[in-house]
């Protein structure tokens, strides 16, 4: 298996990806079914060049041929054989061959389930799909290609970077891919809507589940890299408002409003251009976050500024991708609002203060994460924007989304009732002030705490309360559809995931302590027992492992073993001992020894005790489930009739501008 | 000419990766895949902060708990010079730790926050201040999504009103379009 | 024309790209300009390095201009900047003062030894707090010091001969019109 045949399958796959992304297209707009029909051979051999070239980069990893540049940078001999097959998306060159074939992966999934697609609607999603494939082909095998060889050969290769070395942190990156990539799809579904002129928005019905099974990977993917870095870094932080993060939340937010963008679009048939609009920008701030991260403008302390060339690339890519969509929309976006009209008090009204609320939360996000850069261009000296900003401004903009939360589900299309609403309002805002209350007396007056558990207890209140309405009064079997059942989740994520930020943060306490075996330390009521550090090794490492025995009223609670890792190329990683649990997460990270040549001696550790911070992740899983469960409504199931009806109108000349 | 990198306010081992592998520190065989390396570092959503890792673990006296807690907020709030990506609460870079400490002693001498961010902001810049001042230059940030909230907001207040009175024009219809929804999926139910 | 603020709103991002890569070629982006710049120099009583008997304050370095070189024996860049001290300090014409920081004062010795030493005077730093006020953050770092004790020029890496001729010779020059 020549490293060289990775790098020709990955040509044959940019050839592929040029008739995918050109011949169809022109098919739809000629008429000619002869090329439309190359669409989905087409993006099926592409799939099956990109996997045998990342099949072809595992077996190099696995087989340690340092023979490849790649390869001997990113493993070595000691590297156990999971994380020489995760350190294939290790570094650069590796992880955008993965974007690929995640990419690949969506496109076959949407090839093999639009056969009752129209036509001509069909091969131009799959086109769309494969001019994003062009790009990324030509940018990995132009500036980042991964089967360059390295002579002589050298005997051992360099190492993975410790951080990558934890099973989260090998999962972490492919989910968020799933994610970002997955917006494809709708983004795919738009440009083709533009380039038919859909007259019909069936286009939204079909976007939906890609819509919302994108999201949950996204979610998850978030998730897995916030747990990771609470578990990791020793730090027990899960959001850092990093550039980095930042670039994942963006998506993250538009994609929450695109959800419910479509679900008006899709049911009531207004609000089509925004929907249109959002699903570009879905895509693009996944583009984005690519291009910011890639291209070193924020994060590079270096990195890219020394080939610029990659930036330039991805930006060049960006400009035609993103600029050319917006173009598109300028041109032909529906200019007519249509839809069914609906009063002031109506579930669109609710909706659409929500997508005003996560969309411009997701401009903020943009704002602060580029307004150091802004400021190099205005001169206005060298900006820090960090947590602060963020951990201010954040929850201004989401506190109205958390009051309309619970009442959207009750409010009805068009013209909601009052009376039912008030009603509402009255027993989740009882519920919330008395559980406020209780609470007080718990969590000695902290505000935060209080209002978590208000907020929380009044999405969660009003969410039971739909679901009892639901039970009430539709028949068995109707009762819930999965569509519904997955909002109730997503929004009940959305609660847990509320009480678990604000309980976490406000009740949190952190102590940093000077032990020696023997000694305890009394953190919110646990006792601490630090007894000793001992060496120990494993796999590519060795360790200075602590043991820190938890006690409480003198009943051992857990036996806590943080480590201070140094890998075989000198990097030095910190493994936190976690003793989880639903109400409280005990946390221990080993410091330095008072004395460096003392390592039985005292230690500096830092003690962490975090009630609720489970639920952070906890809420996000739930998230995540909603919009999977969402994804797989019957109701978005491509009916033939549906399709057959359509096909005329998509068949129609594209010159035709919609009214 | 990009200038060079200055080396970094430490002689242990590498505090920040993003120091490290640019630094001529990398002077090992394999100085192209410590880039390689930091390349990896920006790819991954939280990799930023991973070399902080070995741990800003330092026991200092306090006074009290509430006098840590202040100090653990303010310090967060205070950003590293050498790891700039790294708060100075939680970086291991050697100026990090003199200036944690100088915090702490300032904090003795019963300096209040403000006049701690001050003692710093006059020796490093604002730069050193995660939470950006108000003044001219930084209105676009902190204004700025305020002005976008209020831009969106009258679009959708316009919206509103005019499917509103779009909703008065068929006020009759309207019982029956909810009742009975158009595709035979959704009849009976307004979902 | 509405529909096309999304795209204009778009197309200024990528303007803010392009500067952002052009600017970060030649620009370091670690570099954060001194608030110190045409401000008294702190106050500063630190010992030499050859003799920790005898301090230097920053009065006693009144009346004439000077160069503070903030470096350490640990410090790589300041390796690769010193063979430039060696050959082009002394054409500065201008006193050099060597400023070790957080160095042990036998490692720093050594190291001036077997280098060579370009400054007419080393005082030495060793537990940092000093260069706290200077607002040092990283060596090497070059402090131009007027006369009146004012610091009017900062570079921060190493000086290599294109700064020294682009930026810290005019900056001399100017300083010593003022105060022959």
């Amino acid at each position: 298996m020549t490293p060289e045949l990775g790098q020709l399958a990955l040509v044959l796959a940019f050839l592929l990806a040029i008739a995918q992304g050109v011949l169809p297209l022109v098919g739809a707009w000629r008429g000619n079914r002869a090329l439309m029909a190359v669409a989905r051979p087409a993006a099926a051999g592409q799939a099956v060049f990109v996997a045998m070239a990342f099949g072809i980069l595992v077996y190099a990893f696995l087989h340690f041929d340092f023979s490849v540049q790649y390869v001997a940078d990113n493993s070595n001999l000691a590297l156990p054989w999971y994380y020489r097959i995760a350190a294939v998306w290790g570094a650069h060159e590796g992880s955008l061959l993965l974007w690929i074939l995640i990419l690949n992966l969506w496109t076959v999934a949407l090839a093999a389930l639009s056969h009752r697609l129209p036509e001509a609607f069909a091969a131009r999603v799959i086109g769309v799909m494969g001019l994003i494939a062009i790009g990324f082909l030509a940018f990995i095998l132009f500036t980042s290609d991964p089967f360059v060889r390295l002579l002589p050969m050298p005997a051992d290769g360099g190492d993975l970077n410790p951080v990558l070395q934890d099973p989260g942190m090998t999962f972490h990156p492919p989910v968020l891919y799933m994610g970002y990539v997955g917006f494809s799809v709708a983004f795919a579904f738009s440009i083709a809507a533009l380039l038919g002129g859909e007259v019909e928005q069936a286009w939204v019905r079909w976007a939906r589940p890609w819509t919302n099974a994108a999201w949950g990977f996204l979610t998850l993917g978030i998730v897995a890299g916030s747990w990771w870095a609470y578990a990791e870094l020793g730090w027990g932080g899960w959001w850092f408002w990093d550039p980095v993060e930042n670039a994942s939340f963006m998506p993250w937010l538009v994609g929450a409003a695109l959800i419910h963008a479509q679900a008006i679009t899709e049911k009531r048939g207004g609000l089509r251009a925004w929907t249109l609009l959002l699903s570009i920008f879905a895509f693009s701030l996944s583009l984005l976050g690519t291009f910011l991260v890639r291209s070193g403008v924020l994060t590079s302390v270096h990195a890219f500024a020394s080939d610029p060339r990659r930036g330039v690339f991805i930006l060049a890519f960006l400009t035609i991708v993103v600029g050319g969509s917006l173009l598109l929309y300028a041109l032909r976006a529906p200019k007519v609002a249509g839809g069914k009209p609906f009063n002031v008090v109506s579930r669109e009204t609710a909706l659409l203060i929500g997508n005003l609320l996560l969309a411009t939360a997701s401009a903020m996000v943009l704002l602060g994460t580029l307004f150091p850069l802004i400021g190099d261009a205005l001169h206005l000296g060298r900006i820090s924007v960090g947590p602060p900003y963020f951990g201010l401004l954040f929850p201004l903009l989401m506190a109205p989304v958390v009051a309309l939360l619970p009442l959207g589900p009750f409010l009805h299309w068009g013209k909601a009732d009052g009376g039912v609403l008030k009603q509402v309002m009255l027993r989740a805002g009882i519920a919330a002030v008395a559980c406020a209350i209780v609470a007080a007396f718990f969590v000695q007056g902290q505000l935060k705490a209080i209002v978590g558990v208000a907020s929380a207890v009044w999405i969660a209140v009003g969410v039971l309360l739909y679901a009892l309405k639901r039970w009430r009064e539709m028949p068995r079997g109707r009762r819930y559809p999965a569509e519904m059942a997955g909002m109730l989740l997503a929004h009940l994520g959305v609660g847990v995931f509320v009480i678990g930020v604000l309980l976490s943060e406000s009740l949190s306490v952190t102590h940093d302590v000077r032990l020696t075996p023997g000694q305890s330390e009394s953190v919110a009521g646990y006792d601490f027992r630090f007894d000793g550090v001992h060496r120990t090794v494993g796999p590519n490492w060795h360790a200075d492992q602590g043991v820190v025995t938890v006690l409480r009223d003198g009943a051992t609670v857990a036996t806590m073993r943080p480590q201070k890792r140094t890998y075989s190329h000198e990097q030095v990683q910190t493994e936190s001992a976690v003793d989880a649990g639903v109400f409280r997460d005990l946390y221990v990270a080993l410091g330095e020894p008072m004395d460096a040549n003392d390592i039985e001696g005292a230690w500096a550790l830092r003690l962490y005790y975090k009630p609720f911070v489970r639920w952070i992740w906890g809420g996000g899983l739930l998230m995540m489930l909603g919009g999977f469960v969402c994804a797989g409504d019957r109701r978005f199931r491509i009916k033939r009739i549906a399709a057959e009806a359509a096909a005329p109108v998509v068949a129609a000349s594209p010159q035709e501008s919609p009214a | 000419m990009k200038p060079r990198l200055p080396g970094l306010a430490s002689r242990r081992s590498a505090p920040c990766a993003r120091w490290f592998f640019g630094a001529a520190e990398a002077k090992s065989l394999r100085a192209q895949g410590a880039l390689l390396h930091f390349v990896l570092l920006a790819l991954l959503i939280f990799a930023g902060h991973a070399f902080a890792a070995t741990g800003a673990i330092e026991p200092l006296p306090f006074k009290d708990h509430a006098q840590e807690v202040r100090f653990q907020n303010l310090t967060k709030q205070l950003r590293c010079m050498v790891c700039q990506n790294e708060d100075l609460a939680d970086s291991n870079a050697d100026l990090a730790r003199d200036l944690r400490l100088e915090v702490f002693q300032l904090m003795q001498q019963g300096k209040t926050d403000a006049q701690i961010k001050q003692y710093l902001v006059d020796r490093y810049s604002d730069f050193v201040l995660y939470d950006p001042p108000l003044q001219p230059g930084t209105w676009l940030l902190w204004f700025g999504p305020l002005a976008i909230l209020l831009a969106g907001g009258l679009v959708v207040a316009v919206t509103v009103r005019r499917r509103r009175i779009a909703a008065g024009a068929n006020d009759g219809n309207m019982a029956n379009t909810e009742r009975a929804g158009t595709d035979p999926a959704d009849a009976g139910d307004d979902w | 024309m509405k529909r096309f603020v999304p795209f204009i709103v778009f197309m200024a991002l990528v303007g803010l790209f392009g500067f952002g890569i052009w600017w970060n070629t030649w620009h370091d982006a670690r570099y954060v300009p001194s608030p110190l710049i045409d401000k008294p120099a702190p106050d500063f009583a630190l010992p030499k390095l050859d003799a920790p008997e005898q301090n230097v304050t920053k009065a006693s370095l009144l009346g004439k201009p000077y160069l503070l070189n903030v470096f350490g024996s640990w410090c790589v860049a300041c390796a690769e900047e010193h063979p430039v001290l060696m050959s082009d300090g002394r054409r500065l014409g201008i006193v050099l003062v060597g400023y070790d920081y957080k160095d042990a004062p036998d490692d720093a010795k050594a190291w001036l030894r077997d280098r060579g030493n370009p400054y007419d005077l080393v005082i030495a730093d060793q537990p940092g707090r000093t260069a706290i006020d200077f607002g040092v953050y990283g060596a090497p770092e070059s402090f131009l010091i007027d006369a009146k004790g004012v610091i009017r020029y900062k570079h921060i890496g190493p000086l290599t001969p294109e700064v020294i001729a682009q930026e810290l010779q005019p900056a001399i020059d100017a300083v010593k019109r003022e105060a022959p």
